[in-house]
């Protein structure tokens, strides 16, 4: 690879470093010096200043001169064998690109059979394969704990994985899809679409009512018909849908907060929930291997008796939650 | 009329402040290493946060501390080795205003968030235009005194000022380069820069590795080559080892930055040559250390009981110690173990505290008395005590912070036999606690010692009496 926009750069970088090597070593060389006998006192420098202040002129020292030789040795048989000298590759032909992928070649070699080996099973029937969880979980560590938690109980924004809330469907299947594609969960600004504050804070109000939440009865009746807006996403009984990622509104389980002030936050600025698309990063068999460890950490769920078939599943799944 | 005395009012009035100012910088390093012991210490509250607060320590130890040491010795030693008084008094005067503004200005710009977010060099473009004002006003004093010096040659000390004072200039003005967007109808307060990508990067690295170059190594050199002479009583033991090192120590240093880039979207090339002139750089930083080491010859014994001596030694120790580790860290191989680890922590303090504030200390030791009249300070007892406290706190904390760099590289790079990570990030942080409290007792050592030396500096000056007739005595004639 040339990062050189022209030949020139590339010779105006190689005879200066050469020169500026070439340069230090005549210096040091031209500095060279009768060592002194034994007995004998150096020289004292003519000069004086501020009273006492005098200069011997010793001899450089001679192992502080060898040191010297042997890095600018070394420095000259490095730009010799590796890049350096502008687009002059090196003897070795040695590069950082080079290094990563006969590394990322050697590591597929060994690391991939362990893991493909599981890529034929189910994902139910791995969960319950104790060297598989343990696979899993150290992937899970390295790569998911950063926002869903070393014990994957999530955070505020961050799915808790651990329960059987599910925003996009919990079978094996569908959190395969989660972890490979990644998943943009989108609630639209909508405090215009409200009227404002006040219809935000009625159907916040309402909102907390479907779950049973402390709230303003007077403010969640007005809120109730406005709730049509959100009907389209979150279905009218609030239970919200699956195929969507539209989260059930009837149970306690917030993934931006259940108070008054965060539902009125959520409505009026709307979210953005981002899950970063797994599968070209780590390859089909560790992100199966993943599903399976997430599958396994309590919440797993049942196929869905049609998957293929959006309405059945929307129905199925907040039944779960419910029951918490 | 012929000007009889020396300028000894600025000397004084950075003195102190270089006092103070560390003792400010060093708690506030205390406070943040307090804060990766106990995270939340101060959660919630934005100006005491850690991502605040660690630009604001490293800014008020290097120029408010380091930077305003060097203005102190730089001032007393031009004017006593060119055997004058000051050049533009009144400059020198507006340098010492300026730079404590700066000062003060990086410390609520960065406690209130404003920041370019390039290493070192944190502050907002007004606070740059100043820093660059007044550091043009110190280069017109320094030379101008050196210009006027009545000495046929020129001290050692005064090159290593003279490199250091003109290569900053380059370094700040060429990194802080930077748009403001008030032009554009934004904030006063924010900037960007004039690079973009890695370029900005090399451009940083070049400007943060020199500063270290030269901020912290070539103007404490300086400084070395002044107070050892005299604080030991003996000529310096090679003319011809000052210069070779002089000139191969500035000359390679410019060429070291690149050595923070390894593996990273730098290309290979400047990479490799960043390596290769951080190995040349070993014998040049080694040769100001055994110039030093080696005046002492014949005044050892001085050793024992003089703690100023201690300091100044002592430092040039920490000085060996991590130019050594430098170069090393810079090979690529160890840098892939090193880099973004405690080590590089560790690194920085055994050169910050070990070699830049012991130095700066056992100077300041030496030139309090001298500037109030006295023979010594008030208690040199406490100078030794100073002295125990302060080396006992730099190798606690330098030796936690070298253990955990080395096992948090080993453990991030440690994998299963399915390749697999072995630990997660945080069980590696987790195994970071005990190290973080030892280094938080080295650093409380060291900052104690501080105000040890505060108070000794309040008793001297109150038992003394400022100098304001120092005689320029002759030069000698040789």
């Amino acid at each position: 690879m040339n990062e050189f926009t022209s030949g020139f750069w590339s010779w105006y970088i190689t005879i200066i470093t050469v020169l500026s090597l070439a340069g230090v070593a005549l210096f040091l060389a031209s500095q060279r010096t009768r060592r002194l006998a034994p007995g004998e006192k150096a020289e004292e420098m003519a000069h004086k200043w501020d009273g006492d202040l005098v200069e011997l002129n010793n001899p450089l020292p001679s192992w502080w001169v060898k040191l010297f030789w042997i890095t600018l040795i070394f420095s000259a048989v490095y730009l010799v064998l590796y890049p350096g000298l502008g687009s002059f590759k090196g003897v070795l032909g040695w590069t950082s690109w080079g290094q990563y992928d006969t590394e990322m070649t050697e590591a597929k070699a060994k690391y991939d059979p362990i893991f493909n080996k599981f890529l034929g099973q189910p994902v139910e029937q791995i969960a319950a394969d104790p060297e598989a969880r343990e696979m899993g979980q150290r992937l899970f560590l390295t790569y998911c704990a950063q926002c869903h938690g070393s014990d994957a109980h999530g955070a505020k924004g961050f799915p808790n994985l651990t329960d059987k809330d599910w925003l996009y469907g919990g079978d094996g299947g569908t959190i395969q899809a989660s972890i490979a594609n990644g998943r943009a969960g989108m609630m639209p600004q909508l405090a215009e679409a409200l009227g404002g504050a006040e219809g935000v804070k009625q159907v916040a109000n309402y909102v907390l009512s479907l779950s049973g939440s402390p709230h303003d009865a007077r403010l969640a009746a007005a809120g109730k018909e406005k709730f049509m807006l959100c009907a389209a996403c979150h279905m009218p009984d609030g239970t919200g849908n699956q195929t969507i990622g539209a989260p059930n509104l009837t149970d306690k389980t917030w993934l931006y907060g259940g108070s008054e002030a965060s539902i009125i936050e959520t409505i009026s600025k709307g979210r953005n929930g981002q899950m970063p698309a797994q599968l070209q990063a780590l390859g089909e068999a560790k992100v199966h291997l993943l599903a399976a460890y997430v599958y396994g950490l309590g919440g797993g769920m049942p196929k869905p008796a049609a998957p293929e078939a959006a309405a059945p599943a929307a129905e199925q799944a907040p039944a779960a939650p419910m029951t918490q | 009329m012929e000007v009889t005395t020396y300028n000894y009012k600025i000397v004084r009035q950075f003195a102190l402040m270089t006092v103070v100012w560390g003792i400010v910088g060093m708690l506030v390093g205390v406070l943040i290493a307090t804060q990766l012991v106990l995270p939340d210490l101060t959660h919630g509250i934005s100006w005491l946060s850690y991502g605040r607060l660690r630009p604001l320590h490293t800014n008020a130890v290097i120029f408010g501390f380091g930077g305003t040491a060097m203005f102190t010795v730089v001032y007393y030693v031009v004017q006593r080795t060119c055997h004058v008084r000051l050049y533009a008094e009144k400059l020198a005067s507006f340098t010492f205003w300026g730079w404590q503004a700066v000062i003060v200005l990086a410390a609520l710009t960065l406690v209130s968030g404003h920041t370019t977010s390039k290493e070192y060099a944190e502050l907002e473009w007004p606070i740059d235009v100043l820093i660059a004002v007044v550091w043009v006003a110190f280069a017109v004093v320094f030379f101008g005194t050196v210009i006027k010096r009545k000495t046929p040659h020129i001290y050692v000390a005064n090159w290593f000022f003279g490199a250091y004072i003109l290569t900053v200039a380059l370094l700040h003005i060429v990194n802080s380069a930077e748009l403001p967007i008030a032009f554009f109808g934004g904030s006063w307060w924010k900037s960007y820069s004039a690079y973009a990508g890695v370029q900005d990067a090399m451009v940083q690295w070049w400007y943060g590795h020199n500063a270290v170059g030269f901020f912290l190594t070539t103007a404490f050199l300086g400084m070395m080559y002044y107070f050892i002479p005299k604080q030991a009583g003996r000529p310096i033991y090679s003319y011809r080892l000052s210069i070779v090192h002089f000139w191969a120590l500035n000359f390679t240093y410019m060429w070291a930055g690149p050595h923070h880039l390894q593996y990273s979207a730098l290309p290979d090339w400047a990479q490799s040559l960043g390596m290769v002139f951080s190995l040349v750089l070993l014998a040049p930083s080694w040769g100001g250390r055994m110039n030093g080491i080696m005046t002492l010859s014949g005044a050892w014994h001085k050793l024992r009981t003089d703690p100023i001596l201690k300091f100044l030694v002592t430092a040039l120790s920490f000085y060996g110690m991590s130019t050594f580790e430098g170069p090393m860290m810079s090979i690529k191989t160890v840098n892939a173990l090193s880099h973004y680890t405690e080590w590089t922590i560790g690194h920085v303090h055994s050169g910050a505290l070990g070699w830049v504030a012991m130095i700066s200390i056992g100077s300041l030791y030496y030139l309090i008395p001298r500037l109030f009249g006295r023979e010594e300070m008030y208690s040199m007892k406490l100078v030794t005590t100073h002295f125990w406290i302060a080396t006992i706190g730099v190798v606690l904390y330098i030796a936690a912070m070298w253990i955990a760099g080395v096992a948090q590289g080993l453990m991030w790079r440690a994998s299963n036999p399915d390749g697999t990570l072995t630990y997660g990030f945080a069980q590696v942080l987790n195994q970071m606690y005990p190290f973080y409290t030892i280094r938080l007792l080295g650093g409380l050592l060291f900052f104690s010692g501080m105000l040890l030396m505060a108070w000794n500096v309040w008793k001297t000056i109150r038992v003394g009496k400022a100098v304001d007739d120092a005689p320029i005595p002759a030069p000698a004639r040789a």
